[in-house]
């Protein structure tokens, strides 16, 4: 049996678009839990509602960068609202409570914009149309900006949290909570600031990959599974490692989508759907060789 | 608990059992129905209270238990001619308790938080599993069957019509309540909560913990199931939206909304919601036509009700049932 170079290549490619943007969805949960200990059940609805502000700036303003800056920076001070609101009254609580109140806070967002844009899919137009060849397929440039640009965001961060004044009191925050705020760190500020910077990351990506998608009410349910999959895999709170897991979940799964085309069973070969199972049994596997993620030693 | 509380206990117990069995007979068709709706659904919420109330784990994939309990009894009353209730029963449970040994195994392995997001997690596998088996499980589409007959096939049978559904649910959850009950306050109970209170200490007193919570996830993946078959009974309709985690976010609101680590609290938490559920989305049409603002109409109840839910869980984390102990004591 020849191997089939192309559609490897392909889906390399594939599975590392895929993975940018997962990377970018799930470096925004792991920061806020690494940080605030909050596992963030709203974050597929801020990614859900980035898309849709998205959408609604393209109508009005027509340019989808404009559309992509407006859209994170409102939903990131969404998210510094609703953390003053919400999750600060729960600091020092069980952190369990604060899984129940995101997902008080999820249930409210998915509903409202059920409520408020209805339940057909809305699209945002492709911001450049220019292709090129790949092997026998045409494959859209915009695809290999999203990874680009995700990247991008990604090293903006990291950027930030090395030398930026705010990132150094991020860090020491994650460190030490106590000692920090000993040492004169607004540690209630840098929360806002955190939970706000993850926000906007969700919301840019919700835009960025609004043009793959359609957008409706419930899209983000798909990526926060994957991304609490990606972020428990890569070692929950370690940037790096949830990055790296995101590719790996990604490529895998894309590689998948090859693999099942020659398992027969019954004479026929399985569905590619079947693909969606990957990441489930990535976790599985994880979990039981590594219960604390595959890139950290054990967190705490 | 003193004598005196204790009598008084069982009393509210009985008075309660009364008005419930009494209930259908003075109630209109809908209302029947909404009724033995709230005890299956506070079944479930019971049965996810032994853990995060009893445990101190929050489950985030009870849906899973009952969606296999509901696909078990479907399974059985589609394959066996004629249906047959026990065999409904004995399906439900076998499926439910695969789902759980599988969940237990290897989500206990993990605490707090990384526990409550595996479960979802693995809650989804199963929604997974179940909406692209599509030649088993019909896939998107569901599952129709019919009722079996209540009773002992070749001895005594008796239709299902809605009050005697409503009396064979009651009598199967009261009963789950007692057993339930009886096991909180056994020795595994005990060690249960010493883990909820100091997980550590637990196993340095010698408690094998990981034994523990995979039968306590067990126990409470059972009654889960359980409830999904009753469900099967109600409805005798089974779909993959009954295996989403949106069924276990809603059994964690039920649990907070009425107090956790009481059992009772959780099937009022389930009273409130569904009665709030009922009466919001009669409200909001109504407001619309006064209004004259027709959007209004479709307004989702979940909102209010989410908002309820956030304001609970920063104000009062005792549930309804915890601040009324509370208030009656003062």
């Amino acid at each position: 049996m020849a191997i089939p170079w192309d559609i490897i290549i392909i889906q390399t490619v594939n599975g590392i678009v895929t993975g940018m943007i997962l990377a970018l969805v799930a470096s925004g949960l792991t920061l806020i839990f690494g940080i605030m200990d909050v596992v963030n059940f709203a974050h597929g609805e801020l990614f859900m509602l980035g898309a849709y502000i998205g959408v609604v700036v393209i109508v009005a303003t027509g340019s989808f960068w404009t559309a992509l800056l407006l859209s994170t920076l409102i939903v990131a001070l969404i998210g510094a609202a609703l953390q003053v609101t919400t999750l600060r009254p729960l600091l020092g609580r069980d952190p369990l409570t604060t899984i129940l109140a995101t997902f008080g806070i999820s249930l409210v967002l998915q509903n409202y914009a059920l409520w408020h844009f209805g339940p057909v899919p809305r699209k945002i137009q492709e911001p450049i149309t220019g292709q090129f060849e790949l092997f026998y397929l045409v494959y859209p440039w915009y695809r290999v900006l999203i990874a680009a640009l995700s990247a991008a965001i990604i090293g903006g961060l990291y950027v930030f949290l090395k030398y930026g004044t705010y990132g150094i009191w991020i860090r020491a925050t994650m460190q030490d909570r106590v000692m920090a705020q000993a040492m004169g760190i607004p540690v209630p500020a840098v929360h806002t600031v955190v939970f706000a910077i993850g926000s906007g990351m969700a919301a840019a990506s919700g835009v960025l990959f609004g043009p793959l998608i359609g957008i409706n009410h419930a899209m983000g349910l798909d990526w926060v599974l994957k991304a609490f999959i990606v972020v428990v895999v890569g070692g929950m709170g370690n940037l790096g490692g949830s990055i790296a897991a995101a590719i790996l979940v990604s490529l895998l799964e894309a590689y998948a989508v090859i693999l099942v085309g020659y398992i027969y069973v019954g004479g026929q070969p399985l569905s590619p759907a079947m693909a969606v199972v990957v990441p489930f049994i990535v976790l599985i596997v994880t979990q039981l060789f590594r219960p604390t993620g595959l890139f950290v030693p054990t967190p705490k | 608990m003193s004598k005196r509380s204790n009598t008084t206990y069982w009393i509210a117990f009985w008075v309660a059992i009364a008005a419930l069995t009494v209930a259908p007979l003075v109630l209109p068709e809908f209302w029947r129905r909404f009724l033995t709706e709230i005890l299956i659904w506070g079944l479930l919420a019971m049965s996810s209270d032994i853990l995060i109330g009893y445990t101190g784990m929050v489950s985030f994939g009870h849906s899973a238990f009952f969606g296999l309990g509901l696909y078990g009894a479907a399974a059985a009353l589609l394959m066996v001619k004629p249906p047959n209730m026990w065999l409904a029963i004995l399906y439900g449970l076998a499926f439910s308790a695969g789902a759980a040994l599988f969940v237990a195994y290897f989500a206990t392995r993990l605490r707090d938080i990384y526990f409550a997001i595996s479960t979802l997690i693995f809650s989804q596998i199963f929604y997974v599993a179940i909406f692209t088996l599509t030649e088993i499980t019909g896939g998107e589409n569901g599952l129709n069957f019919s009722r079996p007959q209540l009773g002992i096939p070749g001895v005594y049978t008796l239709p299902f019509t809605s009050e005697t559904l409503h009396w064979f649910v009651l009598a199967v959850v009261a009963g789950s309540y007692v057993v339930l009950r009886r096991i909180t306050q056994s020795p595994f109970g005990m060690v249960l909560q010493s883990i909820r209170e100091n997980e550590a200490r637990t196993r340095a007193i010698g408690y094998p913990v990981e034994r523990y919570k995979i039968v306590a996830v067990m126990l409470s993946g059972l009654f889960a199931g359980l409830a999904g078959v009753l469900y099967a009974f109600q409805n005798r309709f089974a779909a993959p939206d009954f295996v989403l985690f949106l069924i276990s976010g809603e059994v964690v609101i039920f649990n907070v909304l009425g107090g956790i680590g009481t059992l009772v609290g959780p099937i009022l938490g389930a009273a409130f919601f569904l009665t709030m559920r009922e009466f919001l989305s009669r409200l909001f049409p109504y407001l619309a036509s006064v209004f004259n603002v027709p959007h209004l109409a479709e307004f989702p109840y979940l909102i209010p009700l989410g908002l309820v839910f956030i304001l609970m869980v920063i104000f009062m984390p005792q549930g309804l049932l915890g601040f009324a102990k509370r208030w009656l004591n003062k």
